[in-house]
């Protein structure tokens, strides 16, 4: 008999599929359930020139500070409770992502889902007669065939090369489980990607038969036709929301956006966090906490 | 009208008053303010709008702003936001960085586009957002750095544009009320052109005037924006025990 494919890999084995040029596709939103470790393991790589699509957060931010962003689809960059993301921000103002292409934000899930469904667009409202129609000229519109005849905006499909997505359970086939209040688009993101470079991250890597010890069947949106690697990341997420396992770890998120403030601070969270391996920045991030209640206790 | 009641107070009624009228579709608030503004209406004048937790559930009950104790009453994904806002089925309460005349508004980046003097959030949903479902919007700085002749980027889009566009998006597009520190506006003026509604306690029409970077319409008589009745007053602390909603106003 033969065996099924077996898809448990390390986030570098992950990236090591990548090319640069690529389009990549980054689940999760804004400050919240971002396959951090992914992005990390992407950041110590050579890859560059990269497409990136994502409802953006730390991740867009990270990967515009490393210089590895060639056109980013975005329709905002923020960590939520910190409104503006600070790396993204400055890749903006100093004009270093060559190609900046801002849409709606519901234009990003109809291009994933045109995607998905391998059509070459979809029609929408959402657009027209926005700066969106004035920074990027290449969008067109279409007549409907109907008696109706409206102008609608035809948003161009995305496929993706690859897709990161962080869940909380998956068992190691790629049945993967949300467990938390939404599952933002990572499904369409995985589903619009090439198979191939399909990857899940999870909290827990989990028995098939224990999949819905924890949720309903309503929280299986990701089957395991829809992945090609599954990577165990205990708090892989982090800084970002990982509900019900973790909530957004602000006091790290603030200190990430008071380094990004200045180039020095930056290069030293830089180097203590991101220069080693996924290991090396979850003891960072568990000694990084100790210190900061041990200051805590010493000013008291 | 009593010397007691807070700007901030007045502001929340103002921001209720948007959804009067609208009956059983999502109060959307984006921001303190704006949250309040949809509660405090639900608890008093417009007891079927439905409110979300601002993460993905629509809760039941008057929930404070900040509150974890939700009484769920169904799911609001993004995903359903999207659905619905398409569907018409929504006002949202938004925030600008810049408005101009006709409504077009800028959340999105101070500046050239293509190089940003500040890069803010981003268009996000404010396309469409404006072109499918009515939008409100709450300034908490009323100054001509914010309603200005021109926005740098439109990331929610005005009568202008709308009319521009034509057919359904010109037919259905519903910019409702802008509310600020100073005054509330709306757009009911023939070409559809910013008008002067109320103006807040202790602030007269020429001070939203010079603080307003393009011309008002500007009715023969202007009223002042009224205070909460007892029951509106009743909601807001109950909505906002901590007293969020006084940071929100600029002294």
């Amino acid at each position: 008999m033969s065996e099924p494919r077996n898809k448990i890999i390390t986030e570098d084995q992950a990236v090591a599929t990548l090319r640069s040029g690529m389009t990549l596709g980054i689940g999760g939103w804004g400050s919240r359930r971002k396959p951090m470790s992914l992005v990390r393991s992407l950041l110590r790589s050579d890859i560059t020139d990269l497409t990136v699509v994502s409802y953006g957060g730390p991740d867009v931010g990270l990967l515009c500070a490393a210089g590895k962003v060639k056109k980013l689809i975005y329709a905002f960059v923020s960590l939520d409770s910190i409104p503006l993301e600070p790396h993204f921000r400055l890749a903006r103002q100093n004009a270093t992502i060559p190609e900046p292409t801002e849409w709606d934000e519901g234009m990003l899930q109809w291009a994933l889902f045109a995607g998905s469904l391998r059509l070459p667009f979809l029609p929408t409202r959402a657009g027209l007669g926005s700066g969106v129609m004035d920074v990027n000229p290449s969008l067109k519109t279409v007549n409907s065939p109907y008696a109706d005849g409206e102008e609608l905006l035809a948003v161009p499909a995305i496929r993706l090369d690859a897709a990161f997505v962080h869940m909380n359970r998956s068992d190691a086939r790629g049945n993967a489980q949300y467990l938390g209040p939404d599952v933002y688009f990572d499904d369409l993101f995985l589903a619009a990607c090439e198979p191939g470079r399909r990857f899940v991250s999870a909290e827990k890597i989990i028995p098939t038969e224990d999949l819905l010890k924890e949720g309903t069947f309503h929280t299986l949106k990701i089957n395991r036709s829809m992945v090609d690697g599954v990577i165990h990341a205990p708090n892989g997420a982090h800084f970002t929301t990982c509900e019900p396992d973790y909530g957004r770890d602000e006091s790290f998120q603030k200190a990430y956006v008071d380094a990004a403030r200045d180039p020095e601070a930056w290069k030293a969270f830089s180097d203590r966090f991101l220069s080693g391996d996924e290991a090396n920045y979850q003891s960072q991030v568990v000694a990084w906490r100790e210190e900061v209640k041990a200051a805590k206790e010493a000013a008291k | 009208m009593s010397d007691s009641v807070a700007l901030a107070d007045v502001i929340a009624v103002a921001c209720a008053e948007a959804w009067r009228g609208d009956g059983e579709i999502f109060a959307s608030g984006m921001g303190v303010m704006q949250m309040l503004g949809a509660r405090v209406a639900r608890a008093t004048f417009e007891p079927d709008l439905m409110i979300s937790d601002g993460e993905a559930f629509y809760v039941s009950g008057d929930l404070p702003i900040g509150g974890t104790q939700k009484l769920v009453e169904g799911w609001i994904p993004f995903r359903s936001v999207f659905d619905t806002l398409a569907g018409g089925r929504r006002h949202v309460m938004m925030g600008a960085s810049q408005i101009d005349r006709y409504g077009n508004s800028n959340i999105a980046n101070i500046g050239p586009w293509a190089k940003p003097k500040s890069q803010l959030l981003g268009v996000r949903g404010g396309p469409g957002n404006t072109v499918n479902n009515a939008t409100s919007f709450f300034i908490p700085k009323h100054q001509t750095s914010v309603f200005v002749p021109n926005v740098d980027m439109v990331s929610g889009v005005g009568y202008d544009r709308a009319k521009k566009v034509g057919g359904f998006i010109a037919k259905r597009h519903d910019l409702r009320r802008v509310v600020t520190n100073l005054a509330v506006l709306d757009f009911n003026s023939p070409d559809n052109s910013m008008r002067l509604v109320s103006v807040h306690p202790g602030v007269s029409v020429d001070d939203v005037v010079a603080n307003t970077g393009f011309e008002l319409v500007i009715p023969a008589s202007v009223p002042v924006s009224r205070p909460p009745t007892p029951e509106e007053s009743a909601a807001i602390e109950t909505i906002d025990p901590k007293g969020l909603r006084h940071r929100e106003i600029p002294t």
